[in-house]
C-alpha cells in the first residue's frame, strides 16, 4: 500500500463582538440569566422583519480584507432550512452562493520560519443559533432539553478554508495565528472557551500524489486548539487504520473525547444536509460601496504576522521576543510606545521579562498596571547611563508598580542609585577583611566563592552595586588584579 | 409529475404529516409549480440576471445600537413549558 497523506480544511465560526445581534437590537450576552436578551425578532414571533446590523457588515469586510478575500460587489442572504429547537424560525439566515467575502489566502509562519499558506474559500455572515442544553445536568429537574435564546441571532462570520493543510500541527498553527490576526482586527473576543470562536475540521486521507480527495469526516466543535490538534491527529490515525485494513472511511460527523483520546461517531442526522437554501426575501442585498471598502482597507491595523517580521528585521528583536510582544494588540501598542522612547531591544527584554514576571504575581497585564510605557523607557535609560544597576533596576520597577511614580523618583526616594566607585571599593575592602576564609578560597582558585562576595555586597549596598563591578573590586582586593 | 417518494421526502423535511389524499393534492400542486419552472427554463435567458428580490433596494442597514427587548417573563409567556427561565423542549440528545 502506498503512503497516505492527510488532507485537512477548517471551518471557523467567529462571533462578532458587536453591541447588538445580527438582525435585531438585542445585546448579545454570555453568562447572563437565560432569555433576558431577546425580542420578537430573535424569538421568531410571527410578522417580524430582520434588519441587517451595519457594524456586522463592516466587521465582515474587515475580516475579508485581512484574509485577502475578494469582496463581493453585491451579496445576498439565504435561508438555510432545518428544524432544531435552537433555531426558532426553523431556518438560519446565512449566505450561500454570493457570500460577502470570496476567495482569499492567509499566510501563517511555522516555528522554523517557513510559510504556511492556506487558501480561504469564503467568509460569510450569518446568525448564531440559541444555546441548547440537554436534559438533566446543571438544570436538574428538566426532563427535556432547554433553550436559552440570549445567544440566538448573534452575528457570526464563518470562514471556510480550502483543504490545504497537511498535518494536525499545521492546522493548529494556522488556527492560532488566524485567531491572533482576528484579535488584532478587534472584531471578536475569539474565546474558544466561551465559544466566541469555534473550529470544525474536515479530515480525509489519500495516497500521496493523488489529486482526488478521500472521503472526509467532520470533526466538530473543539473548544481548544490543543484538543483540536490532538483530535485531528487521532482522526487521521483512525482513517489510516481503516484503510490499512481494507475498509472505507464513511462520511460522518465525529467527536474527539479529550479524556480518552477516542474518536466517536455522532448520531448521523439523516437528511439534515438537505437545507433547501433559497434567497432570504425579507432582506435586500448588501452592496458595499467601493469607497467604503477602500477606506476600510487603508484603515487596517498592522497585522501580527508582518509585524513580527518587522520587529525582528527593523528593531533587532529575537523571533521569540517578537512572538511574545505580538501576543496581543495591547502589548504591541505598549511596546511600540516604549520602543519609540528608548532602545527597542532593551524595552522588549524588560517588558517580556521582569515586568511581566513581577506583574504576574498581581494578576495584571502591563497596560493595566501602574507602569506606563514611558516608565519602561525611562528605566532602560537609567540602566544605559549607569544610574542604576540591574538588581537595583528590578527594585525600581517594583517601586513603580507599587506607586506609579517615575523611575527617577523611585531611585531617589529609595536610594537605589548606583554607588559611587570609591564608596563601593571601601565596602568591598571591609567584606574581604571580614571573611578571610572565603578570600583564601578565591586565592586557591575556587571561583564559586565569588557568589558569596557578590551576595554580601548586595546585602550591604541594598542592591545598588553592579555585580560585575563588585567582582572586579573583589579580584582587585584579594588577588591584586 | 413528481413521484410519491419525493412528496413524502419534502413533507418530512417540512415536518408535515400528510394523509394519502393530501399527498395526492401536494403531488399535483408541486408538479404544477415545477412544470412552470421548466417552462421558464426552456426560454432563452442568456444575459437575464436571476431575480432574487422584487424591490430595487440595497444596503438597508441598521446602526449597532441596543434596544430594549423583552423581559424574561414576556419572552417565556407563550412557552409550552419553562424550566429555570428557559424554554423546555423535547429531549434532543
Amino acid at each position: 500500500m502506498s503512503d497516505l497523506e492527510p488532507v485537512i480544511g477548517v471551518e471557523i465560526h467567529v462571533q462578532l463582538s458587536t453591541r447588538t445581534k445580527m438582525f435585531c437590537g438585542c445585546a448579545p450576552s454570555f453568562g447572563d440569566a437565560p432569555n433576558t436578551h431577546t425580542c420578537p425578532v430573535c424569538l421568531a414571533h410571527p410578522g417580524v422583519l430582520p434588519v441587517v446590523n451595519g457594524e456586522a457588515v463592516r466587521r465582515a469586510l474587515i475580516i475579508g480584507l485581512a484574509l485577502g478575500c475578494e469582496i463581493a460587489p453585491r451579496s445576498i442572504f439565504h435561508r438555510k432550512n432545518y428544524f432544531y429547537p435552537d433555531l426558532p424560525k426553523a431556518y438560519q439566515i446565512s449566505q450561500f452562493d454570493i457570500p460577502i467575502c470570496g476567495r482569499g489566502e492567509f499566510t501563517a509562519i511555522r516555528e522554523d520560519g517557513s510559510e504556511l499558506k492556506v487558501g480561504i474559500t469564503r467568509a460569510h455572515l450569518e446568525e448564531d443559533a440559541a444555546k441548547l442544553t440537554h436534559g438533566g445536568g446543571r438544570r436538574a429537574g428538566a426532563d427535556g432539553s432547554v433553550v436559552d435564546f440570549n445567544r440566538g441571532g448573534t452575528p457570526l462570520v464563518e470562514i471556510v478554508t480550502e483543504p490545504d493543510l497537511r498535518s494536525a500541527a499545521d492546522t493548529a498553527i494556522f488556527l492560532r495565528q488566524l485567531r491572533q490576526t482576528l484579535l488584532f482586527l478587534g472584531v471578536s473576543d475569539c474565546s474558544m472557551e466561551e465559544g466566541s470562536m469555534r473550529a470544525d475540521a474536515n479530515v480525509s486521507v489519500r495516497p500521496v500524489g493523488s489529486q482526488t480527495l478521500g472521503v472526509k469526516t467532520e470533526l466538530k466543535n473543539m473548544n481548544s486548539f490543543r484538543f483540536l490538534e490532538r483530535g485531528v491527529e487521532a482522526e487521521i490515525a483512525r482513517q489510516r487504520e481503516i484503510i490499512a485494513s481494507g475498509g472505507h472511511v464513511q462520511q460522518e460527523t465525529v467527536h474527539y473525547e479529550p479524556d480518552t483520546g477516542h474518536i466517536t461517531s455522532l448520531r448521523s442526522k439523516e437528511e439534515s444536509h438537505d437545507y433547501r437554501y433559497f434567497p432570504e426575501p425579507d432582506l435586500v442585498p448588501v452592496a458595499p460601496d467601493p469607497a467604503w471598502v477602500e477606506r476600510l482597507r487603508s484603515e487596517q491595523p498592522e497585522l501580527p504576522i508582518p509585524l513580527r517580521r518587522r520587529l525582528v528585521v527593523e528593531m533587532g528583536l529575537t523571533q521569540e521576543d517578537a512572538e511574545v510582544i505580538t501576543g496581543s494588540p495591547e502589548l504591541v501598542a505598549y511596546f511600540m510606545e516604549a520602543a519609540g522612547l528608548a532602545d527597542p531591544k532593551s524595552c522588549a527584554n524588560w517588558i517580556r521579562g521582569e515586568l511581566r514576571a513581577q506583574l504576574r504575581e498581581l494578576g495584571q497585564e502591563p497596560w493595566e498596571s501602574n507602569v506606563t510605557p514611558a516608565h519602561v523607557a525611562a528605566l532602560v535609560g537609567l540602566l544605559a547611563d549607569g544610574t542604576v544597576s540591574v538588581p537595583a533596576a528590578k527594585e525600581v520597577l517594583a517601586g513603580v508598580i507599587e506607586t506609579g511614580d517615575d523611575p527617577a523618583t523611585v531611585v531617589e526616594a529609595r536610594g537605589l542609585g548606583q554607588m559611587d566607585a570609591g564608596d563601593l571599593s571601601a565596602i568591598i575592602g571591609e567584606i574581604v577583611n571580614a571573611n578571610p576564609d572565603q578570600a583564601q578560597q578565591l586565592r586557591d582558585g575556587k571561583d564559586k566563592v565569588m557568589g558569596f562576595f557578590v551576595g554580601q555586597a548586595m546585602k550591604r549596598t541594598g542592591g545598588r552595586a553592579e555585580p560585575q563591578a563588585v567582582q572586579a573590586l573583589v579580584r582587585a582586593a584579594v588577588l591584586g588584579e | 409529475m413528481i413521484d410519491d417518494t419525493t412528496v413524502r421526502h419534502v413533507a418530512r423535511l417540512a415536518r408535515l404529516r400528510l394523509d394519502d389524499a393530501e399527498e395526492q393534492v401536494m403531488r399535483e400542486e408541486l408538479s404544477g409549480i415545477l412544470e412552470h419552472i421548466d417552462a421558464i427554463r426552456a426560454m432563452d435567458l442568456d444575459g437575464v440576471p436571476p431575480t432574487t428580490h422584487v424591490i430595487e433596494l440595497e444596503n438597508v442597514l441598521r446602526a449597532d445600537e441596543p434596544r430594549q427587548g423583552l423581559s424574561q417573563e414576556d419572552a417565556l409567556r407563550e412557552a409550552r413549558a419553562v424550566v429555570d427561565g428557559s424554554f423546555e423542549v423535547p429531549r434532543m440528545d
